[in-house]
């Protein structure tokens, strides 16, 4: 199976082929890297910038509003901070214009902790980038969605953040992506570039084809009866173990809902969740101050307060500047699978 | 150089013949090719733009609209430049990334200053922001007008986008943005040089500075050492850098003209510096009075008495004419509805708002 990286790749190419992609690029984004994680790795149209952000979502605006499909990358989510007022420029295109000039445009970027990335390749920007209104905020945690979501973000008329967290673009999937061969060895044969010269390479693409995975549809990563959990990116696959764990243990059925889209959020699943269960926990990576998943708890207090068992819950990471670089405190700056696992026992056990 | 082009103008405005310019004063050559119609012109136009600023800086003042910024003072470079420009929507024609200051530009393109007035006065009948936006922030997709931003320099970082695309595309399209003096110290104006001036892929980009002299109440003298902003041309060969009066809307013309001729032809950028006055400051912030400056309009009018091209009736007319023009419009607006509450909703995502979208505004 793919792993993430390579998913990304094909749903890019998918854009060029069939989407009109003319312009993928980014720092080291071209030739002969492809991406410092291979995201981009032998696609016809990616090319190197200079190193420079505002550039690269400055470019990614005009080129937008000129009528291209561009995909722009940020290295690091931790080097957008300084261009927030360009992405906001993307989100108030259309409103700012009286609804006539749209933005059309993907910034991808990875993001989250997990690979010992320390103080600037560690960050997360949940709750940041869903203040920049206008834009799709989208965060897959498998191969397939993030296959998936690419395909619809650059088919998207609006402006769409996809963030890739990091730890997971590594990580094989469990699912085909339609078209992709089954024997693992043979796609990394033909789309993963050979080590040493690879002047010459090109890629042999399988003839892909698009799963239609909607923005702003979140996904059921597994049903259950006894609680729900909320989340995304690299906390999905952490929840999604414990909790089949944890069922297979009888200590209780929980539900998992991977969100992958932050805005514009499904609503109506997650809450169909929360009253099916009654408990609800958040959980996510970023930092507790003003995180992401607090808005969720806010409007589940407010809508669903008398249906709820007992009082909902965020799990999030320390309000910390940085995650620092040792991995004492990584594991104790953000949630990791105690953690996870605690906020489930604590859920569960809670009387109502 | 080439000095050809297929470059036309929408406003069909005369060419000037370069060679021509090259074998006599280049101001008198200039004169007598644009000849007595174009200088109507570009008079009647400065006219225009000059007493619809005016009207906004009274409508600022009473009460009717809020914030206002905008470009009395430059009409000698801005008229030039939209009367020069290529006119349409899509990679073939010119694009323009432009800053608050650019209302000459989009009456010389055809805009009417009726649309201006309403976005002062904020209406629903504004086409450019439905009433969102301040005054002078333009966005007219069918002539390639993005956006106008209230930052002072995002504009020159997001040119390099649609110069990209065009740089693709080929045929004779440009980029055109348009920023001020102070402005060129943020990192943006940087953006555009690198990115229009990369050696793998030069940009058809017309890179235009408009020296006022001030950022709001700061002198330009006081915090830029570099001498004329277009020195940074220097630093990137092949790049031309120029700086001129843009107060003299000939000396302009001439200049926009070959500078729009170097990005047609040669597919790469062109650094313009045009040093204008700021006649009512920097906005209704510091009070929009009217400063002593030298005044291009009265220059201009001064100029063709004295080469005998139009009589001061001519002017007298156009003063006229332009005045009752922007009162006219001035009293259709005043008639015309501001939006409705429900209007905040509209232009969030291009396909609407699903119903689950928060739109309570938090508990209530």
């Amino acid at each position: 199976m793919a792993n993430m990286a390579q998913a990304i790749r094909m749903a890019i190419h998918y854009g060029e082929k069939h989407l009109g992609v003319k312009e993928v690029f980014g720092e080291d984004v071209g030739p002969p890297l492809g991406g410092v994680f291979t995201a981009t790795q032998g696609l016809e149209t990616a090319w190197n910038s200079p190193l420079d952000e505002r550039g690269i979502i400055g470019a990614a605006i005009g080129l937008g509003w000129a009528g291209s499909r561009p995909v722009a990358e940020i290295q690091f989510v931790d080097y957008i901070f300084n261009v927030i007022d360009m992405l906001k420029l993307a989100g108030n295109s259309l409103w700012c214009s009286g609804g006539r000039m749209p933005c059309p445009m993907v910034v991808m970027t990875p993001t989250g902790s997990g690979i010992h990335g320390s103080i600037y390749h560690s960050h997360s920007f949940d709750s940041i980038a869903s203040k920049i209104h206008g834009m799709k905020v989208v965060c897959p945690s498998t191969p397939l969605d993030a296959y998936g979501l690419m395909i619809s973000a650059i088919k998207d008329d609006n402006p769409v953040l996809f963030m890739k967290p990091k730890a997971l673009l590594r990580a094989k999937g469990k699912e085909l992506i339609p078209g992709e061969p089954a024997d693992e060895k043979e796609l990394k044969k033909m789309i993963d570039a050979p080590v040493g010269d690879r002047s010459k390479w090109k890629p042999k693409w399988p003839d892909l084809k698009d799963p239609g995975i909607e923005i702003g549809k979140a996904k059921i990563a597994k049903a259950g009866t006894d609680a729900t959990v909320i989340t995304h990116g690299r906390m999905a696959p952490i929840c999604l173990k414990v909790a089949q764990e944890f069922e297979e243990k009888g200590v209780g059925n929980i539900e998992v809902v991977d969100i992958r889209t932050l805005v514009p959020y499904d609503w109506k699943t997650i809450k169909t969740s929360i009253q099916k269960t009654g408990r609800v926990v958040f959980i996510n990576e970023e930092t507790e101050i003003s995180n992401f998943g607090e808005h969720l708890f806010r409007r589940t207090i407010d809508e669903m307060f008398y249906e709820l068992e007992v009082a909902p819950k965020l799990l999030a990471g320390k309000a910390v500047p940085g995650i620092g670089l040792s991995p004492v405190l990584e594991y104790n700056s953000v949630p990791q699978v105690k953690e996870v696992e605690h906020a489930f026992t604590q859920l569960l056990g809670e009387a109502a | 150089m080439s000095r050809k082009s297929n470059a036309t103008s929408t406003a069909k405005v005369t060419k000037i013949k370069n060679d021509k310019i090259e074998k006599m004063s280049s101001k008198d050559a200039a004169y007598e090719s644009l000849g007595p119609e174009v200088l109507t012109k570009m008079h009647r136009l400065m006219v225009l733009n000059r007493l619809m600023e005016e009207r906004l800086i009274k409508m600022s003042k009473g009460g009717e609209g809020f914030f206002w910024i905008g470009g009395p003072g430059e009409e000698a470079f801005s008229i030039p430049l939209g009367l020069l420009s290529k006119k349409g929507q899509g990679l073939d024609y010119d694009y323009f990334h432009l800053h608050y200051r650019s209302s000459g530009i989009a009456l010389a393109l055809g805009a009417d200053p009726i649309d201006t007035i309403r976005q002062m006065r904020t209406t629903v009948t504004d086409p450019y922001s439905r009433g969102r936006n301040f005054v002078n922030h333009y966005a007219i997709p069918e002539w390639n007008i993005m956006p106008i931003a209230p930052t002072i320099e995002t504009q020159y970082s997001t040119c390099v986008g649609s110069a990209i695309a065009q740089k693709r595309h080929g045929g004779t399209g440009i980029t055109i943005v348009t920023g001020g003096d102070a402005g060129t110290a943020e990192g943006d104006f940087h953006t555009a040089l690198v990115w229009a001036n990369r050696p793998i892929n030069p940009l058809p980009c017309l890179i235009i500075v408009i020296n006022n002299s001030y950022g709001i109440s700061t002198p330009w003298e006081g915090q830029h050492g570099e001498g004329d902003i277009s020195n940074w041309a220097k630093a990137f060969e092949g790049m031309p850098g120029k700086t001129i009066n843009g107060n003299d809307p000939i000396e302009s013309y001439i200049a926009i003209q070959e500078a729009m001729e170097h990005c047609r032809t040669q597919r790469s950028p062109y650094l313009l510096e045009a040093k204008t006055s700021r006649l009512h400051g920097h906005s209704s912030s510091s009070g929009a009075n009217r400063v002593d400056e030298p005044d291009c309009i009265k220059m201009f009018e001064e100029e063709l008495s004295k080469r005998k091209i139009l009589k001061a009736d001519v002017f007298k007319k156009h003063w006229e004419e332009c005045k009752k023009e922007i009162d006219d419009a001035y009293a259709k607006v005043k008639q015309e509805p501001y939006p409705e509450p429900e209007d905040i909703w509209k232009g969030i995502f291009t396909e609407g708002l699903d119903d689950d979208y928060p739109t309570s505004g938090g508990s209530f």
